[in-house]
């Protein structure tokens, strides 16, 4: 059966500096940018998350691993309200971002989403020019300085300066997949967001792709606090400070598959010293 | 060799049965090809009477320079030719924005749910609704203004303009919507998630990607518009003259062909069929850039 | 460029530079979202306005004294007496439903084999110039098909058979029909291959699996699994023949008659109306609202048609979602 939640209930607010004490299983380092208290989302009446309780740490890559359907993708679309697209889809609970609620009516997911900045699965370069896929979101973000200057910053940072530099007028589509991905980063950068959110960025590219989108990623954090969901255990592995594994609850009612968070650790501990027995299981391989 | 071959007697007409079909499936494919040069040759043949085709070209030139006579040898299609340019820049200027928005309000804006499923329904509707019934519809609300002589705009070209775009309206509606759909969502999403307004992604996104598409289906409505004859009777387009401004009577090219054709003397039929030529020639070059643009474009929308 | 100092800058530009979003974007941005439902209004009141306008005049139609409802749907002649007109539906139903019934033999089976050929059996490359040239054939005005009645399928009908003793008349049904099933060829023919082509291909290579020849797949797995999407196909294409026009006023004339001789003149709703308003009808009178009367009708009958061929293909797209 699922589990009928009250609605949000009055939960002290978890500022950005201040680590709440949290439930057994979780290990929080000191600054949380982003973090959410029991919270459930539904699309129509299927429960996909429950009681998800988590708080990212500032400056450091944090994974979200598990098996397909566990609401990774989920999670990672509640923290920029992207899950507002889905007509059907409907929240609990608490999510703060540097102590804003981001739930509330106030919250303006729209200018929210210029500051938490998202890489999608596949490749999604704009079908305009190289140049034009960077600057379009500064653009509408209205921003007042030198345009062509933020345009090669944000291809540097992304590691793409020096093969586009030359064809900036180029389809963005005329790049290979990796070079998309690393563009979709550069867009993503030029908004110059505190968060960057990846949703499985290495699953459509090659092994060599893989490993530049993850040697940036590393030089990245220093700057960006990123949350990345992929598929790929060695790659949270090799790239992440924490890990959260969700796993489906079995208690779920029939039909639905409802993620809950097994463990959330920082990711030595979790692959070496796994407390939840699940997510041993699924690291071993033996789930998934 | 398998050894339930035996078992299996495959009917002889299997064989001859299968390419039978074929041939007629390819026959039944091939009758609208053929039947579409059977036109052009008789309605070109019936024109030119056998005469060369500079000669041919002259007469039309004649036809689209001469207005509505008595007299065969002076009839032409002067003014039907500049109502349906009139027509055509009024639908444009009519039926194409408000279709086109109301495609983008229903595919982006509205929720689906059961409300949009009526008007989705209604819309469909509307598209096979019998042009004749937009002809009274315009008759009775445009022309007689709903027996208001204040509202009432007689049989002007106004009249016609907004009975055509509303019988088009349809069409570019759902030309427009399928156009949409084909944006891919990750198009949108990637927009949004640099913090984008939903009329942001769609100026700057979906409707260029849509664009070819839209075009489409805004070309294919207009030739529909252009090739509309039984609604313009209706509003009573029977104008001889060149219209100047929006208040003036008109007539149109398909209506005048219909009132030469209709003619006893069997003279005008020349005239009617040199009308027809000049019809299908705007017409067809009009459907084939529409084609051409999708056939072109359609594909590059990718991403 | 001054590119090695680019690396050094703050990662965090300054709040300063976002001005967020411009005055200029906030007026569209409000303006916008009504604008675009107005759009989408006016194609509800345009459905509005053709049920009001209908009912309301052929309400006032059937309030006039010379105007009796019985007559109206069960009366058999159309008669244009001063003192006692006549206004019975049924010549005029049954010239709508012998076009409808005569260009659906010529439209349905050639529009559907059309539909299999180009879903089934045509290569790619023959595929591409065909559809494109059905759309041409589609976007012929009607008004042209009706001249070529009159001009090449009257004049050879009476070659053919007016040797063989046929009274052949100037406008008859069956050029009509051949004409407007000519006309509605293309539009069941795409239809049908949308349909068609939506089949599932896993349930086509499943077939070829079992060593099924193409005839079989296309005739006993493709067609029948399409089955209710090319019934919605025929019965709009239906509707098309029954809301059809310039082609039938052209080619069948304007005699309302109750006859089964495909040689002779008949009149359908919608030529009744056209010859209505371009008659000497004076506004106001009996005959002159008798058309808003017919268009109801005829109106009323697309309607079901539409409706009819809607729910259909809602099923078939169920039976694939």
């Amino acid at each position: 059966m699922s589990p009928i939640m009250p609605e949000v209930k009055a939960v002290p607010n978890v500022s950005s500096g201040g680590a709440e004490p949290l439930p057994a299983g979780t290990d929080v380092p000191s600054t949380a940018v982003l973090s959410t208290r029991d919270l459930n989302v539904w699309y129509g009446i299927s429960l996909a998350l429950r009681d998800i309780t988590i708080a990212i740490p500032r400056n450091q890559i944090t994974a979200l691993i598990g098996p397909s359907g566990c609401g990774k993708s989920t999670l990672l679309r509640c923290f920029n309200r992207m899950n507002d697209l889905i007509p059907s889809a409907r929240m609990t609970g608490e999510i703060t971002f540097e102590g804003l609620d981001l739930n509330s009516a106030e919250t303006d997911p729209v200018s929210l989403r210029r500051r938490i900045g998202m890489v999608f699965q596949k490749p999604n370069p704009f079908p305009k020019s190289i140049y034009q896929n960077v600057a379009w979101g500064a653009r509408i973000n209205g921003y007042r300085g030198d345009m062509d200057e933020l345009v090669e910053r944000s291809l540097r940072r992304a590691a793409l300066w020096d093969e586009v530099k030359d064809k900036l007028n180029k389809s963005g589509l005329d790049l290979s997949g990796g070079q998309q991905q690393r563009l979709c980063i550069a867009r993503t950068l030029a908004v110059d967001p505190e968060v960057i959110l990846m949703d499985e960025p290495c699953s459509a590219l090659d092994p060599i792709s893989t490993a530049r989108v993850e040697d940036l990623m590393d030089d990245l954090k220093s700057e960006y606090t990123i949350v990345i969901v992929t598929h790929n255990m060695q790659q949270a592995r090799r790239t992440s400070d924490m890990t959260a594994c969700l796993m489906l609850d079995d208690g779920a009612q029939h039909g639905h598959r409802t993620g809950i968070i097994a463990e959330f650790s920082p990711t030595d501990r979790l692959f070496t010293n796994p407390k939840d027995p699940r997510t041993e299981a699924y690291i071993t391989g033996r789930i998934g | 060799m398998s050894p339930s071959d035996a078992h299996f007697s495959p009917k002889a007409s299997r064989r001859i049965l299968g390419p039978v079909f074929g041939v007629a499936c390819f026959l039944a494919t091939m009758t609208g090809v053929v039947f579409l040069s059977i036109l052009l040759g008789a309605v070109l043949r019936a024109a030119s009477q056998g005469a060369t085709l500079a000669e041919t070209f002259d007469l039309l030139g004649r036809l689209a320079r001469s207005t509505r006579s008595r007299d065969p040898d002076l009839a032409g299609f002067k003014a039907g030719i500049a109502g349906s340019l009139w027509l055509l820049g009024l639908v444009f200027a009519l039926a194409i924005p408000v279709g086109v928005g109301a495609a983008v309000f229903l595919e982006e804006y509205m929720p689906p749910g059961r409300l949009r499923r009526v008007i989705q329904m209604n819309i469909a509707n509307l598209a096979a609704v019998p042009s004749i019934v937009y002809g009274i519809l315009g008759l009775a609300v445009f022309v007689r203004g709903l027996g208001s002589s204040r509202l009432a705009m007689g049989s002007a070209l106004i009249a016609g303009g907004l009975t055509l775009a509303l019988l088009v309206l349809p069409v570019v509606v759902i030309a427009t919507q399928e156009a949409l759909r084909t944006v891919p969502s990750s198009l949108r999403q990637a927009a949004m998630a640099l913090g984008a307004t939903k009329w942001q992604v769609i100026r700057d996104h979906v409707f260029p990607s849509a664009l070819p598409g839209v075009l489409t289906g805004a070309i294919l409505s207009l030739s529909r518009a252009i090739g509309e004859t039984a609604p313009l009777l209706m509003v009573g387009a029977a104008a001889t003259k060149v219209p100047t401004g929006l208040k003036d009577r008109f007539t149109a090219l398909p209506v005048e062909i219909y009132k030469y054709a209709s003619e006893a003397n069997p003279k005008f039929q020349v005239v009617a069929a040199g009308g027809i030529l000049l019809l299908l020639a705007l017409l067809l070059t009009m459907n084939a850039t529409a084609i051409i643009i999708r056939n072109r474009y359609g594909r590059s929308a990718r991403g | 460029m001054s590119a090695p100092t680019v690396d050094a800058d703050p990662a965090v530009l300054p709040e300063t530079l976002w001005a967020g979003r411009s005055r200029m974007l906030m007026i569209q941005e409000t303006l916008i979202g009504p604008f675009l439902f107005f759009c989408a209004l006016v194609t509800v009141v345009t459905t509005a306005g053709i049920v009001l306008v209908l009912g309301t005049e052929a309400f006032r139609f059937f309030q006039m004294p010379e105007v009796s409802a019985v007559d109206f749907f069960f009366g058999t002649k159309i008669e244009d007496d001063p003192v006692s007109p006549r206004f019975g539906l049924l010549p005029l139903l049954w010239g709508t439903f012998v076009i409808a019934f005569g260009s659906s033999i010529v439209a349905l089976p050639i529009g559907l084999l059309s539909a299999i050929y180009l879903s089934e059996y045509a290569p790619r490359r023959l595929r591409s110039v065909l559809k494109p040239a059905l759309e041409l054939l589609a976007g012929v005005p009607t008004i042209v098909y009706g001249y070529l009645a009159l001009l090449l399928v009257t004049p050879v009908l009476k070659r053919l058979l007016e040797p063989l003793g046929l009274r052949v008349e100037t406008f008859n049904s069956l050029s009509a029909c051949l004409v407007v099933g000519v006309m509605v060829i293309p539009m069941v023919s795409s239809l049908s291959e949308d349909v068609l082509s939506a089949v599932p291909r896993g349930l086509r290579e499943a077939a070829y699996g079992l060593g099924a020849t193409k005839f079989e797949v296309s005739t006993r797995i493709v067609l029948p699994a399409a089955l209710s999407g090319v019934t919605a196909s025929f019965i709009l294409a239906i509707s098309r023949a029954v809301g059809e026009t310039m082609a039938v006023v052209l080619a069948a004339g304007i005699r309302p008659q109750i006859t089964l001789n495909p040689l002779t003149s008949i009149e359908t709703m919608t030529a009744y109306i056209v010859a209505v308003t371009n008659g000497d009808a004076s506004e106001g009178s009996a005959k002159y609202q008798s058309l808003f009367a017919v268009g109801l009708s005829l109106f009323a009958i697309t309607l079901v048609l539409n409706i009819l061929s809607g729910l259909v293909l809602r099923r078939y797209r169920e039976v694939y979602n």
